[in-house]
């Protein structure tokens, strides 16, 4: 257990560091200088070279990725070259949206597709079961945007029960904070807990299967509570998975939902980013993404673990 | 066979049937077990052996529907038919299974001691978690298993082991009757022989009664008082295991008994399996003993049909060598409820 916790965290460092020298060299190798672009064509040569002993890009390339990795370890993202201000505000800002835009889509998502799917792999062959399947499928179908338009036209528009778009920190007025959440969070669990619902429903399905499940209702527990005691735990091991993978994807993937509710979040700061040449920001957003998505890739691995004795190191 | 059931049968299976939508599995079954009696179950995959066990506990696959009458001692109603409520708190406690394949039979995400205190705390016959968790200790011991082995995980023990455990978890309750589908078919050879004594010592020690499947015809001799021959699934021949290894009158048991080399006068050895399985095993001998050559391995002709496709009247007419026109009507059943065939041109008959 100790072991395989040592073993991952070495190998999530181990990516890190790889990952960063990525960023970092595919930002220098990208043609164009950071300085340059910033200034714009019409630039005189003094101002570029100036600005460049500014920012440090006269130095060579191998103390440019110390200073910025170091940076990075204090929680310091630098400086854009394109509006002066400080990046690591920023990001922090937008990641905290984007967090928790995701992670109350997810929960949603978790909360659907978890019985909807025990549901339809349990009753696999009657109506019911059967409608729930065609109803996810239809859900996979609806892409995250296209969910939150509808929303917007029934909810805001037409019933007027919550407002069409906007964000509000949860610091500054709580209510207003979980009411503008709720759309946005729904369009995103509703089409994710779709995708979501179908692989619980075939690793329930899975287990139903298991000879293990034979034996509980063998020792007298009824079909539901044999579910329940024996089957959900191995049943999470493929959905945690999935979970993992949808999560990541998000963190990016949700700024189409974020654009249609008028959220700052992470991936419109990364798009503003690119269309400003802000070059050292766009880094910075996807060293940050990268390091969010290793994250959850590490814990998904400890919840593997933590789910199944059989993958503890030292067990056998 | 119009027998009725006598009253202290601990199990009294009467007119099963078994069907997948059209297709009939298993027919016209009539079974007793006897307070503390061993009854083995015999026949090829495919003779509806696991169907009857599994109907017995009521865990039939979805599609597969059973009907007749199947009672059990000191259970008020019909097993068959009967809601799920009742029947699950008869499983476990009344009624246990041992089933064959040990390797998935445990749940892999729970420990060893939790598996077996369940089945108790489910049926509430230990006060709280603790006395169960003690209970638990001394059955597995009870199995010659380690105490230790309470807190280890299923992946952490070998198949013997876990099929122990299994037995265990079966016995906990001290049921009226225990089943055991094929525990050790696959097993090791050198743990089956200890599990199966386990068996045995477990029934015996709680009077439990014992239905015990197997296609093995040495491990029935071993363990069992009487046996039933199924056969397409059907009962063809039953009786008590030495008058039915020594004078076996359905045409299927003599097949049977022949395929197995089991004849009381000429028990095989170790190493008649070894010179009798690899005539040429290039062991340097000068020539195969006489006696060797002369031991051909003998089969049933034909193969087992698919379930569905046995003949009418008799199952086994398309591979008997005695068949007539008779065959093609079902043969009736010849002796007592506990002892008979069910053949025209039975073996050892004057007109056979």
């Amino acid at each position: 257990m100790i072991l395989r916790l040592i073993e991952r965290t070495a190998v999530l460092l181990v990516s890190l560091a790889v990952s960063s020298v990525l960023v970092f060299g595919f930002m220098a190798v990208l043609p164009g200088d950071p300085a340059r672009v910033a200034l714009g064509v019409n630039a005189s040569d003094e101002a570029v070279a100036e600005l460049r002993r500014q920012f440090g890009l006269d130095r060579p390339l191998p103390v440019q990725y110390v200073d910025w990795l170091g940076g990075l370890l204090r929680g310091d993202l630098g400086t854009s070259y394109v509006s002066k201000v400080a990046i690591g505000p920023q990001v922090f800002d937008r990641l905290q949206v984007t967090l928790i835009l995701v992670v109350a889509g997810m929960i949603i998502a978790l909360l659907l597709a978890a019985p909807a799917g025990t549901v339809m792999a349990a009753r696999h062959r009657r109506l019911s079961g059967f409608a729930l399947s065609a109803l996810s499928q239809v859900g996979v179908a609806v892409p995250a945007f296209l969910a939150g338009i509808l929303l917007i036209m029934v909810f805001a528009v037409k019933l007027g029960w919550l407002p069409a778009n906007g964000w509000t920190p949860p610091a500054e007025d709580p209510g207003m904070f979980l009411r503008q959440l709720v759309l946005p969070a729904l369009s995103l669990g509703l089409v994710q807990g779709a995708v979501l619902t179908r692989y619980v429903r075939s690793a329930v399905l899975d287990v139903l299967r298991e000879d293990y499940l034979r034996t509980a209702r063998a020792k007298g527990l009824r079909p539901f509570p044999a579910l329940w005691r024996h089957g959900l735990r191995n049943a999470a091991v493929p959905v945690v998975t999935v979970l993992g993978l949808q999560l990541a994807t998000l963190l990016i993937g949700a700024v189409v939902v974020e654009r249609v509710f008028v959220i700052p979040g992470l991936g419109s700061l990364l798009l503003d980013g690119v269309s400003n040449r802000d070059l050292l920001l766009v880094q910075d957003v996807v060293m940050v993404l990268v390091v969010a998505v290793l994250l959850v890739n590490f814990l998904v691995d400890l919840l593997y673990v933590a789910l199944d004795p059989r993958l503890r190191t030292g067990a056998r | 066979m119009s027998a009725v059931a006598a009253p202290d049968d601990v199990l009294s299976v009467r007119g099963l049937n078994v069907t997948v939508r059209d297709t009939v599995l298993v027919a016209d079954v009539d079974l007793t077990v006897g307070p503390g009696e061993r009854v083995g179950l015999i026949g090829e995959s495919g003779s509806g052996k696991s169907l009857t066990a599994l109907s017995i506990l009521g865990l039939l696959p979805d599609d597969v529907v059973a009907d007749g009458s199947i009672r059990l001692a000191g259970v008020g109603p019909d097993l068959v038919g009967t809601d799920e409520k009742t029947l699950s708190r008869i499983r476990g406690r009344d009624l246990a299974m041992v089933f064959q394949e040990p390797m998935t039979a445990l749940n892999p995400t729970m420990r060893i001691g939790d598996q077996i205190a369940e089945v108790m705390l489910i049926h509430q016959t230990r006060s709280g978690r603790a006395a169960a968790r003690a209970a638990a200790a001394e059955l597995l011991e009870r199995v010659q298993l380690p105490p230790d082995l309470l807190r280890a995980y299923p992946h952490q023990l070998s198949g013997g082991q876990r099929q122990r455990v299994v037995l265990a978890i079966a016995l906990a309750n001290d049921p009226a009757l225990l089943i055991c589908d094929e525990p050790t078919t696959a097993l090791d050879v050198t743990v089956q022989a200890l599990v199966l004594d386990l068996i045995v010592s477990g029934v015996r020690e709680r009077s439990s009664a014992l239905l015990f499947i197997t296609h093995d015809l040495a491990v029935v001799a071993t363990v069992c008082d009487r046996v039933l021959v199924m056969y397409g699934g059907r009962v063809v021949e039953s009786g008590p295991i030495t008058t039915l290894f020594t004078t076996p009158r359905h045409r299927y048991t003599q097949g049977l008994l022949a395929a197995s080399n089991l004849e009381p006068h000429d028990a095989p050895t170790a190493s008649d399996f070894a010179d009798g399985a690899y005539p040429d095993s290039g062991s340097g001998d000068v020539a195969p003993s006489s006696r060797t050559r002369s031991r051909r391995l003998t089969t049933i002709p034909g193969t087992v049909p698919a379930a569905g496709h046995f003949p009418s009247g008799c199952v086994f007419r398309n591979r008997c060598a005695h068949a007539t026109d008779v065959c093609a009507t079902t043969p009736p059943w010849t002796g007592t409820a506990t002892h008979g065939y069910a053949c025209h041109h039975p073996a050892g008959a004057q007109d056979a």
